[in-house]
């Protein structure tokens, strides 16, 4: 049975100027021990998929239309407030995006990690303490900063406390929406490492949310890439890196500038992103795509399996390959 | 310590109760560093302490008549004259200081507990909870506090616990107003969501990481507002709601004093100075805990 499970998931934010289409449809499956990327532009929908399957998506405006988010073969959806305020923290936990502003700036920080583990770990408030000194001293932070506010760290070390937080209690996904986009290129490596290895300690998954396919080549082994609001690539990384299927993955790729090459111009990928209020019909890409033709403006691609487990939402797989069409 | 050992965990040898009372004493060095919050509150405990032990300090029966020697100026028998009846006003003041500290702490108290409850609850959950008690708040509001702290007061009866009602309902809309609009910028801060991602309870939410967050506001609130309840109470009083006479309280003695101020100035000046004394401590302790309690303010 798979860990977590995404059938069909689709969440709109109903505000008073017109719904907004942040995710449409969306299926991912993941199972122990995998790590997922997660990949897309800015707007994506990446972070409101994330809220969605821990249920703290902000309501009103945000809505889950319709779907499942099975977790070990139990629907999230169905359950109380009760229930998933054991499964928050607990079970699933959530790395956050921004370290500056993830912590509570008016409490110590070994506070913090012990509010968590007070929470799920069965203990009395003097254990919680202690084993918070435990858990960051494993992400690296001398056990007598504990009584340290989070002004009082840096912005490396404060992700390194949200991810003790987020790991204190042994939960069995992680959802870490763009750990390290707020830190500089050298922290992003050592805050990377650590996650992977205390990721393997613990032997939990993960939902590992970015921009960046370097990190993505790195540290997951499963990729799934994301375009206003679907799942239009979704496969292995050897899949998405070696075999890829579809235009924009292809362009995304492209757009990285190489150290072996010599160029004047980056090749970004023409256009925007388009508004999610208002989705272009057919195929959401096909404005931006230079593949595309009537069809793709007038029908919308279902996911379709090319291979085992590389699915793709596109009517032309491999069309940059010199025109060839299975379509 | 630098590293917690599997001993540690077991004997529950650890700095943790090392670390609370580490807090309190930053607290004090941060407070006792500002000179001027250290002032206030001796006049404070001073003012209290001189409410509580009237008995003793006051040279005077605060009631005690003495016509022959009415409007007396300060002289060494009464340290501050005495009033158009004759009675020491010195001892009229230390016993007036009981009434009026305490009526307006309390009053404080409850508009910050009701108004805070209500407005932290409607910044953070909004929708038509937010309106109702919101729309609530605006139509007290609308009415002139003072009407208000006179009609209930008069419906309640005088007294101490209901002259603090009457003026705790007054106060209660804008501690709520103060508190939604503090909640509700702390609401969307990654902070909050990260405590609701880790599993806690919305009313947890509210009282462990929004609440504590909104010291600052709630401070200065307060020192506010017991200055404006001194005010009120002595108004009160001298429509004959408050506090009956002969009882003394500070705003009725400058009430008294009205009349004479052209021909008699110690009897305005004197319960004058210990309103501006009480709200200027107050403010100022204010300030200075706001400062001490706020961790980003360490060096």
């Amino acid at each position: 049975m798979n860990l977590l499970e995404i059938k069909d998931l689709t969440i709109r934010y109903l505000t008073d100027d017109g719904d907004v289409y942040a995710v449409n449809g969306i299926d991912l499956s993941l199972s122990s021990g995998d790590t997922l990327g997660l990949v897309g532009e800015t707007g994506a929908g990446k972070t409101t998929t994330a809220l969605g399957i821990l249920r703290i998506l902000p309501d009103p405006p945000g809505k889950i239309m319709s779907g499942e988010i099975l977790y070990q073969g139990e629907d999230l959806r169905k359950k109380s407030q009760e229930e998933l305020r054991r499964i928050r923290g607990g079970e699933i936990a959530m790395i956050f995006q921004d370290p500056m502003t993830a912590l509570n700036p008016i409490m110590r920080v070994g506070d913090q990690i012990a509010e968590m583990i007070f929470l799920h770990g069965n203990c009395s408030k003097d254990e919680a303490d202690l084993r918070a000194l435990e858990m960051l001293e494993k992400v690296g932070i001398p056990g007598e900063r504990s009584s340290d506010y989070p002004h009082q760290f840096s912005g490396g070390m404060k992700q390194r406390v949200v991810i003790a937080i987020a790991l204190a209690c042994m939960p069995k996904l992680i959802i870490a929406d763009e750990p390290t986009t707020a830190l500089d290129v050298t922290i992003q490596a050592q805050v990377l490492d650590m996650m992977n290895r205390l990721k393997e300690d613990i032997g939990t998954s993960m939902i590992l949310i970015t921009h960046d396919l370097g990190v993505v080549a790195e540290t997951c082994n499963k990729v799934a890439i994301m375009y206003a609001g679907e799942i239009i690539e979704f496969g292995t990384v050897e899949h998405i890196f070696n075999e890829t299927a579809h235009p924009y993955s292809k362009m995304l790729f492209d757009s990285i500038p190489s150290l072996d090459e010599r160029v004047d111009r980056l090749h970004p990928i023409a256009g925007l992103m388009p508004d999610p209020s208002n989705l272009p019909s057919g195929c959401k890409f096909h404005p931006r795509c230079p593949y595309a033709d009537e069809t793709c403006g007038r029908e919308a691609p279902m996911p379709e399996e090319l291979s085992s487990g590389h699915t793709i939402r596109c009517f032309k797989p491999y069309c940059f390959k010199g025109g060839v069409s299975n379509g | 310590m630098s590293s917690v050992t599997q001993a540690d965990i077991q004997t529950g040898n650890s700095g943790t109760r090392l670390k609370r009372k580490s807090n309190f004493s930053g607290i004090c060095k941060r407070f006792c560093r500002n000179k001027m919050a250290v002032v206030s509150l001796v006049v404070i405990v001073l003012l209290v302490l001189i409410a509580i032990f009237a008995d003793f300090v006051a040279p005077y029966d605060y009631a005690k008549q003495d016509i022959a020697n009415r409007f007396l100026m300060p002289c060494l028998a009464h340290p501050l004259g005495t009033d158009n009846f004759g009675r020491d006003l010195l001892s009229r003041i230390i016993y007036g200081g009981r009434i009026s500290l305490l009526v307006a702490i309390m009053s404080v108290a409850i508009s910050l507990v009701c108004g805070g409850f209500l407005g932290a609850t409607a910044g953070y959950f909004g929708g038509r909870y937010e309106s109702i008690v919101m729309r609530i708040m605006d139509i007290i509001m609308a009415i002139p506090a003072f009407l208000l702290a006179v009609s209930i007061s008069s419906m309640l009866g005088s007294g101490l616990q209901n002259t603090a009602l009457a003026i705790a309902v007054g106060g209660i809309p804008s501690s709520a107003r103060m508190l939604r609009a503090t909640v509700l910028q702390l609401k969307d801060q990654q902070f909050t969501e990260a405590a609701r991602a880790m599993g806690n309870s919305d009313m947890a939410i509210i009282f462990k990481h929004i609440l504590p967050n909104t010291l600052s506001p709630i401070l200065v609130d307060c020192t506010l507002k017991i200055g404006m309840s001194i005010l009120q109470i002595s108004g009160l009083s001298f429509v004959g709601l408050g506090v009956q006479p002969p009882t003394p309280e500070w705003g009725s003695i400058l009430a008294g004093g009205r009349e004479y101020i052209r021909d008699f100035w110690p009897l305005s000046t004197f319960p004058g100075i210990a309103i501006v004394m009480a709200m200027c401590a107050f403010n100022l302790l204010g300030d200075g805990l706001r400062d001490a309690l706020d961790p980003r303010m360490k060096r």
